[in-house]
C-alpha cells in the first residue's frame, strides 16, 4: 500500500477521534436549543467551569479562597484532605452543575420567557462572561492538570496491529478512544432517556410546542432546569475529556468555537446530527491539513471547519439532520 | 359564599347531570385598557355539555383560557370541585384533571400520533426516574397500562390508520381529532374544547359532534366547549352561556337562549349605542 495512503488513514482515524470530542461540545448546545430555543453561548464556559470545579474538588481546594482570605484576613487554601477519589469528585461536580442549572433558570431565564431569541442569546453571552469570572474567583486562574485516571498515551495494540499490516504503526491516543466510547454511551443514554422516560417525553414535548406541553400538565420550568442540568453534565464530560487532553485553563472555553461549525453542519436540533457533524468536521479538517495544508503553509485547522460548514449551509441551510424548513403560505 | 347545589337529574337521553363542578364568580379580565371579560358568572355541572357561544371577539376564548389557567383574571373567583382555586399555572390546572384543546391546534408536530397521545398520559406516570432507568416492574406495568388506554382512545376516535404518522403530515380535520384524543386520554374530569369544529366541512363537523356526544355519554366526561356554529351548539349542549362584548347576555337551555331577544340582536347585529 502506498505510504501516503497509510498516512492518510492514520490522519483520518485521528480526525474521527477529534471529531467525537467536537461532537461532545456540540451536544450540549443541541440539548438546550431544542428544548428552549436558546442558543447557549455559555456552553464552552460551562465546560471550563465544570472542569475547574472538578479539579478544585479533587485537589481539596477551598472555593473562593482568595475572596475569603481578603475579607477575613485568613489563610485558608486547602481542606484537610488532598486528593478526593475521582468518582466522588465527579458526582459532586454533577451536583454543582445541577445547582447551576437551577440558578440559571431561577435568576435569568424564568424572567425572559417569551422574549425574542436574540434577547435570550444576549443573556447567554452575559452568562458566559459572568460564569468565567465566577470560575476564576472560585478556583483561581492558574493552569491545572486534570487526572481522573483515564488512560493516556499511544495505544500499543493498535500500533502493533497496524505495524504488522502496513509496516507502519498508527499513533492513536488512548484518551481519544475513551472519549469516543464515552460519547457513544452518552448519546445512546440521552436518546434512550428522551424516548422512554417520562421526563424525556416531557422534554421532547416542550421542545416541540410550549403551549401544548402546558396543556398536558408539563411544567416548563422543570423541563428547562432538567435540560440545563443535562447540558451541564455534557459540559462536564467534555470538560473532562478536553481538560485531560490539554489541561484546564481559559482556552478550554474556546472549544465552543469548534462546536459552531459542527452545529451548522449537523443542524442545531439533532443529537445524531451533532455526532455526524463532529465526525465530518474532524476528518475533513485533518485530511485538509494533511493534503492541502503543506502547500499553503499549514495551520488550516483554525478556519477550514468554517469553510466546510459554510459550503454545507449553501446546500442545506437547516443542516444535515435539522428539521426541514417549510414555509407555508 | 356557599356553593349552590342542584339535585342530580336525568336528561331525556338518559345521562345524569349532577352537582356544580366549576363555578366562575364575577370574572373580569383586562388586557391593558381592553376589557375582554366583564364581570361574568356561570357554572358548569357534572356530566353536562356546556357551551359558550358568542360573536367574534366576544371573549369566549379568553374565558376558556381563564378556566384552563392560561389567563389570570384581575377580579373574580374560580371554584373547582368545591374549592376556591388560588393562582395557578396552566400545567397545575391540567394536573387537576382539566384537559383542553386549542382553537388553532397545539400538537407536537414532530411526534407521531401515538406519541402525541401518550404525552396526555404523563400525569398518570408515577414510576420514579430510577424505576424507568432500569425499566423494571412498576415502570413497565405503567407503560403497558398507559399504552392500553391510548389504544382504547385511538379505537374510540377511529384513528387507528394514522397511529404511526407524524402529526405534521396530517390534514386539519384529523389533527383536531388527534388533539381531542390527547386531551381525552388524560381521563379528565372536565374537558375544554376551543372551537372543536372550526374550519371543518359538514361531514367532519358531523363526525366531531358525534365524538363529543359519545365522549360525554360513554365516559361521563363533563365538557365545556366554545363554538361559532349556532346550529351545532344547540344540538349538542345541555346549557348555553352567550357572551357579547365581554358580557354575559344569556344563560340557559338551548331553547331559552334561542328565544332571548338580546341573543338574537347580538347574532343578527343590532346597532349598539
Amino acid at each position: 500500500m502506498p505510504e501516503q495512503l497509510v498516512f492518510a488513514m492514520e490522519v483520518s482515524l485521528n480526525g474521527l477521534m477529534t471529531g467525537v470530542m467536537y461532537a461532545l461540545v456540540a451536544l450540549g448546545f443541541v440539548l438546550i436549543y431544542k428544548a428552549s430555543g436558546i442558543f447557549n453561548y455559555a456552553q464552552g464556559v460551562m465546560a471550563l467551569f465544570a472542569a475547574m470545579t472538578l479539579v478544585g474538588i479533587q485537589e481539596g481546594r477551598v472555593p473562593f479562597s482568595h475572596l475569603i482570605n481578603a475579607i477575613f484576613g485568613t489563610e485558608v487554601h486547602h481542606l484537610p484532605w488532598h486528593s478526593v477519589p475521582a468518582l466522588f469528585a465527579i458526582l459532586l461536580t454533577v451536583g454543582v452543575m445541577i445547582a447551576f442549572a437551577w440558578l440559571v433558570q431561577k435568576v435569568v431565564f424564568k424572567h425572559l420567557v417569551g422574549q425574542e431569541p436574540i434577547i435570550l442569546f444576549m443573556a447567554t453571552i452575559g452568562l458566559a462572561y459572568f460564569l468565567e469570572g465566577v470560575a476564576d474567583l472560585m478556583w483561581g486562574s492558574e493552569i491545572r492538570t486534570l487526572d481522573v485516571g483515564l488512560p493516556q498515551g499511544i495505544n500499543l495494540a493498535i500500533d502493533e496491529t497496524t505495524f504488522n499490516w502496513f509496516g507502519y504503526g498508527f499513533f492513536i491516543d488512548n484518551l481519544d478512544i475513551v472519549a469516543a466510547i464515552v460519547a457513544a454511551v452518552l448519546v445512546a443514554g440521552l436518546v434512550a432517556f428522551a424516548q422512554y422516560t417520562k421526563q424525556g417525553r416531557a422534554m421532547r414535548a416542550v421542545a416541540d410546542d410550549h403551549q401544548a406541553a402546558l396543556s398536558v400538565g408539563i411544567s416548563l420550568n422543570f423541563v428547562w432546569i432538567l435540560v440545563w442540568s443535562l447540558a451541564g453534565f455534557v459540559a462536564l464530560v467534555a470538560g473532562i475529556m478536553w481538560g485531560s487532553k490539554s489541561g484546564v485553563q481559559f482556552s478550554l472555553s474556546l472549544i465552543a468555537l469548534k462546536a459552531l461549525p459542527v452545529l451548522m453542519l449537523g443542524g442545531f436540533t439533532s443529537i445524531p446530527g451533532a455526532i455526524v457533524g463532529g465526525l465530518i468536521i474532524g476528518v475533513g479538517e485533518a485530511l485538509f491539513e494533511f493534503t492541502i495544508g503543506p502547500m499553503i503553509g499549514g495551520a488550516t485547522e483554525n478556519w477550514f471547519a468554517y469553510v466546510l460548514a459554510l459550503v454545507f449551509l449553501v446546500f442545506r441551510p437547516q443542516g444535515l439532520f435539522g428539521e426541514k424548513i417549510i414555509e407555508r403560505v | 359564599m356557599t356553593m349552590m347545589h342542584y339535585k342530580p337529574h336525568v336528561t331525556a337521553d338518559g345521562r345524569t347531570i349532577g352537582n356544580t363542578m366549576m363555578e366562575m364568580k364575577n370574572i373580569t379580565l383586562r388586557f391593558g385598557g381592553v376589557v375582554a371579560i366583564k364581570d361574568i358568572s356561570f357554572d358548569i355541572r357534572e356530566g353536562e355539555i356546556r357551551a359558550i357561544i358568542g360573536p367574534n371577539g366576544a371573549g369566549k376564548s379568553s374565558m376558556l383560557n381563564v378556566i384552563s389557567g392560561f389567563y389570570k383574571p384581575q377580579e373574580g373567583e374560580v371554584w373547582y370541585l368545591g374549592e376556591k382555586r388560588g393562582p395557578m399555572r396552566p400545567f397545575e390546572v391540567a394536573r387537576q384533571g382539566i384537559a383542553r384543546t386549542f382553537q388553532n391546534i397545539a400538537l407536537f408536530e414532530g411526534m407521531t400520533v401515538l406519541d402525541n397521545i401518550m404525552t396526555g398520559r404523563l400525569n398518570h406516570m408515577s414510576a420514579s426516574f430510577l424505576d424507568q432507568a432500569i425499566w423494571w416492574g412498576k415502570a413497565e406495568r405503567e407503560e403497558v397500562a398507559n399504552r392500553e388506554k391510548a389504544e382504547e382512545i385511538i379505537d374510540f376516535l377511529e384513528i387507528q390508520a394514522i397511529r404511526k404518522t407524524p402529526v405534521g403530515r396530517l390534514p386539519y380535520g384529523l389533527k383536531k381529532r388527534v388533539e381531542l384524543a390527547r386531551a381525552l386520554v388524560a381521563e379528565p374530569s372536565l374537558l375544554l374544547l376551543d372551537e372543536p369544529m372550526a374550519g371543518m366541512n359538514v361531514e367532519e363537523k358531523e363526525d366531531m359532534s358525534r365524538f363529543i356526544l359519545d365522549v360525554n355519554d360513554e365516559y361521563g366526561t363533563t365538557i365545556a366547549l366554545i363554538e361559532h356554529d349556532m346550529g351545532v351548539v344547540m344540538d349538542l349542549s345541555d346549557r348555553v352561556v352567550v357572551m357579547d362584548y365581554g358580557k354575559k347576555i344569556g344563560d340557559g337551555t338551548p331553547d331559552e337562549v334561542r328565544n332571548n331577544q338580546e341573543v338574537i340582536d347580538a347574532y343578527l347585529g343590532v346597532a349598539h349605542d
